[in-house]
């Protein structure tokens, strides 16, 4: 065991050395989200007055709760920043903590970098040990700098810890998830897909659980953070479950790690055909190169479509308990419109997740240029726009049908369980409205990738605003400008209000103007590695 | 416009240069091809040869100097002009799940059509197994893949960055007999190396770049004679003043004079043999330079000029 991890002090000092930016910026960007969100609610809401009524029209609202989570002492400022951080923060936690697992452990087998460093004095253990030491305490710091932070803004401190925790040891959960795919995996892509499955799961199965009967927010890593309480009587042994199951995925991890060879996965390799036609060109290899991921995507969203419209029933019961009002709901209080308004949120953030995929995929034409293995491509008489073309269109395609399945799956679910399909072609309809949104995200990513190439990745943040304006937005009161860039916010919210056209119609418009850019831009500039 | 062509250099490049930011990757480069031959490409790692085969193909758009590939313009026409021409990369990145076989197809269905028979041929030359997939390849079996597809292309030209990194000698010698092949179908080969006997046995004519700029370019024939012999001779009375002729490098000269090593500038090597004559030659070894000697004398010049050269 001693000798497995040699050279692990060594190895960490090389990670936070490959990674320091990297971490700095996650650590930022995931600390300034809980001061922000408690000053911002401070400023919003001065009065208790002012908070008691925020709490009556909030609390009990079903998309905010499959959005948020559970809701304990929203009448305070710390519940509610509780409320409102802990469900994106956890989300974000997860994500570092993959980031730096599979960058740290897979990343290096899969390129080879890693031979170098085995071949060496380090023990087999130790880059994979170097990685948790490092993610650990990434997670451990972030724990320190939240509560620290909150308790600052003048909250209290228990449970500005809690809540701090609650972040952590979510982070440290999907650590362990992480590391136990980089075992089963032989691939980043991998690795990283099924990280991102479970952590979109957690959220999922929570969401179902805070509007139901809280079973299947036990089954949620992010559950078991928000079921610590912060601000409203904490309890604590939940952070013990999160590092108890943390715990064991990284012992399982090992064992997995020591039963297969360098570079390989836990499944053998396959062989495969020793021709093939062709016949689609450049269109065939990229939705060939695309395939496993497109029908991961779209397995996900319609497992995320049915679980929303599992709520159906719950949905009406919260809403028999009366007096609410209000927020994502224009403005409406009847109990239809807050039932409307939970499938019209439950199918922006489906729609978000299909651009999310649609980004995904359009940055594939950047890993296959960076890689090399466009060169040869281009070497044929494959011209530049095919070879871009090629990707967009599976991504244009496969996230246009995302989004609609999601809606079809929502309302399958809800038709299933309420007796009633007669919402199913409406949600369809609603999931298909936000194409355009999903299409200028995309265009915005073909822009990048044609004329700032090494900044392609930064689509990311274009998914991440339009999450924020969509997570945080109904509370904050951001002026409408902040709202208005996001795509998201333009087209009507089927099903509680009716269908517009125009914005779709321009939204199209802004998005096929990104695209001309990104494709003149992509023929005009050298290939770069 | 056939007419034309047949009269063209398959690659005419003059005063190429492209730069990288800061870094001046090509600085003047001259470079041509005549249709037909087989042409070496040699320089040391960095000088170039890359970056001048990516401007070639159109992924690199080149800031000065002119280029002609086939007759037209490798960057404004680069999908026509593929066309007709094969590239090889000397490294080779493959899908990891897609197989050999599968990517020898795309590779020649995307330029228009592969001859299958010629494939199958050559996969079997090579000894490639086309069922494995890209991420189960050693670096040797990447590169045949690369070379089993550029091969099997019925093109007018071929490009090869060193072609056979990680090839084993038996599959150096296929490379070999393939690229004769190709040359004897009239076809044009653009062949970069650092293996000199691979280019020493293919190449008509050779062109040597450093620093981004050409050094030299000609027949191997041609560069030889500007280059010096290896003299080892002896002679039945005592040799005279050898040392006062022009040309004569590096001489050692035994005790009782009559056996003598030195190396002669190549033109100079008439007036030698007739200084020697008269001293009765009992016996002679003269070796032409190889093209290593060339390479390194090339190299070696550059770095004596970096020690000599004031730090700017």
């Amino acid at each position: 065991m001693r000798d497995s991890l040699t050279g692990t002090g060594t190895l960490v000092r090389l990670a936070l050395r490959r990674t320091r930016f990297a971490l700095l910026w996650w650590f930022l960007g995931i600390t300034v989200l809980y001061p922000v969100q408690a000053l911002a609610l401070e400023a919003t809401y001065p009065t208790q007055a002012d908070l008691d009524r925020l709490a009556a029209s909030v609390g009990g609202n079903p998309a905010l709760l499959a959005m948020a989570g559970p809701d304990y002492a929203l009448d305070t400022i710390g519940g509610q920043t509780a409320w409102q951080t802990s469900a994106f923060g956890a989300i974000l936690a997860g994500l570092m903590s993959t980031f730096l697992v599979v960058r740290l452990t897979r990343a290096g087998e899969e390129s080879g970098q890693d031979e170098l460093l085995r071949a060496d004095v380090t023990g087999r253990a130790a880059t994979s040990a170097a990685a948790l030491v490092v993610t650990t305490a990434m997670n451990v710091a972030l724990v320190v700098a939240v509560a620290l932070l909150l308790i600052a803004c003048g909250l209290p401190g228990a449970g500005s810890w809690a809540l701090a925790l609650a972040l952590g040891c979510a982070g440290l959960v999907f650590m362990g998830f992480a590391l136990v795919f980089c075992q089963v995996s032989s691939t980043t892509r991998g690795a990283w897909g099924m990280s991102g499955a479970v952590i979109a799961l957690a959220y999922l199965l929570r969401a179902v659980g805070d509007v139901g009967n809280g079973v299947l927010s036990w089954f949620s890593p992010i559950g078991w953070g928000q079921q610590m309480r912060a601000y409203a009587d904490e309890r604590w042994w939940p952070a013990l479950l999160s590092l108890g199951v943390a715990s064991a995925l990284v012992v399982l991890a090992r064992v997995l790690f020591e039963r297969r060879d360098f570079g390989a996965g836990l499944r053998q390799a396959r062989r495969g055909p020793a021709a093939r036609t062709w016949r689609g060109g450049a269109y065939e290899l990229a939705w060939r190169l695309q395939r496993p991921t497109v029908i991961g995507w779209l397995i996900g969203l319609a497992v995320g479509g049915l679980a929303y419209g599992s709520i159906g029933d719950d949905v009406g019961d919260l809403v028999g308990d009366g007096d609410l009002s209000g927020v994502l709901t224009g403005g409406e209080t009847g109990g239809q419109a807050l039932i409307d308004g939970f499938y019209a949120s439950a199918i922006l953030l489906l729609a978000i997740g299909a651009a999310a995929f649609g980004v995904a995929s359009t940055l594939r034409v950047r890993a296959e240029e960076a890689s090399g293995r466009l060169e040869p491509l281009l070497a044929t008489a494959l011209s530049r726009r095919s070879a871009l073309g090629g990707h967009v269109l599976v991504a244009v395609a496969a996230s246009t049908l995302g989004t609609a399945l999601a809606g079809f799956a929502t309302g399958l679910m809800n038709g299933w369980v309420s007796g009633d399909y007669g919402q199913v072609w409406a949600l369809t309809g609603a999931g298909l409205s936000y194409a355009p949104a999903i299409w200028v995200m995309i265009g915005v990513t073909v822009a990048l990738v044609g004329l700032v190439p090494r900044l392609a990745s930064l689509a990311w943040l274009a998914i991440a605003y339009a999450a924020v304006v969509m997570f945080f937005g109904p509370l904050l009161d951001f002026p409408s400008w902040v709202e208005d860039v996001s795509p998201f916010s333009h087209p009507a919210l089927v099903p509680l209000e009716d269908l517009s056209l125009p914005p779709l119609l321009w939204l199209t418009a802004v998005a096929a103007a990104l695209a001309v850019a990104g494709f003149l831009g992509f023929r005009r500039r050298d290939v770069q590695g | 416009m056939c007419s034309v062509e047949l009269v063209t250099d398959a690659i005419e490049i003059t005063g190429l240069r492209k730069s990288f930011g800061t870094t001046q990757a090509l600085d003047g480069l001259d470079l041509t091809v005549t249709t037909g031959e087989v042409h070496g490409f040699l320089g040391p790692n960095g000088a170039g040869k890359s970056t001048t085969i990516r401007v070639l193909l159109g992924l690199l758009r080149h800031d000065g100097g002119t280029v002609r590939l086939l007759g037209g313009d490798p960057w404004s026409e680069a999908t026509a002009l593929h066309r007709r021409l094969a590239y090889v990369p000397g490294d080779v990145t493959l899908w990891p799940n897609l197989s050999g076989g599968e990517v020898i197809d795309l590779l020649g269905r995307l330029r228009g059509g592969i001859d299958p028979d010629r494939r199958d041929d050559l996969v079997e030359r090579f000894k490639l197994d086309p069922t494995k997939r890209g991420r189960a390849y050693s670096k040797g079996n990447r590169q045949k893949v690369a070379l089993v597809a550029g091969l099997a292309a019925h093109t007018e030209l071929l490009l090869l960055d060193e072609p056979t990194s990680g090839l084993d000698p038996l599959m150096d010698e296929v490379f070999r007999e393939a690229v004769q092949e190709v040359r004897d179908q009239g076809r044009t080969v653009l062949l970069s190396s650092h293996i000199l006997s691979e280019v020493e046995a293919l190449c008509d004519r050779v062109t040597i770049i450093r620093e981004g700029r050409t050094v030299e370019s000609g027949t191997l024939a041609e560069m030889r004679h500007l280059t010096r012999t290896s003299v080892d001779v002896t002679t039945a009375r005592p040799v005279e003043d050898l040392d006062d002729l022009l040309g004569i490098h590096d001489l050692v000269v035994d005790a009782d004079h009559r056996r003598a090593r030195f190396e002669v500038d190549t033109v100079r090597i008439g007036d030698t043999l007739a200084h020697l004559g008269a001293f009765g030659i009992t016996a002679l070894t003269s070796t032409p330079p190889t093209l290593e000697e060339l390479f390194l004398r090339h190299y070696g010049d550059a770095v004596d000029d970096r020690d000599e050269e004031p730090v700017a």
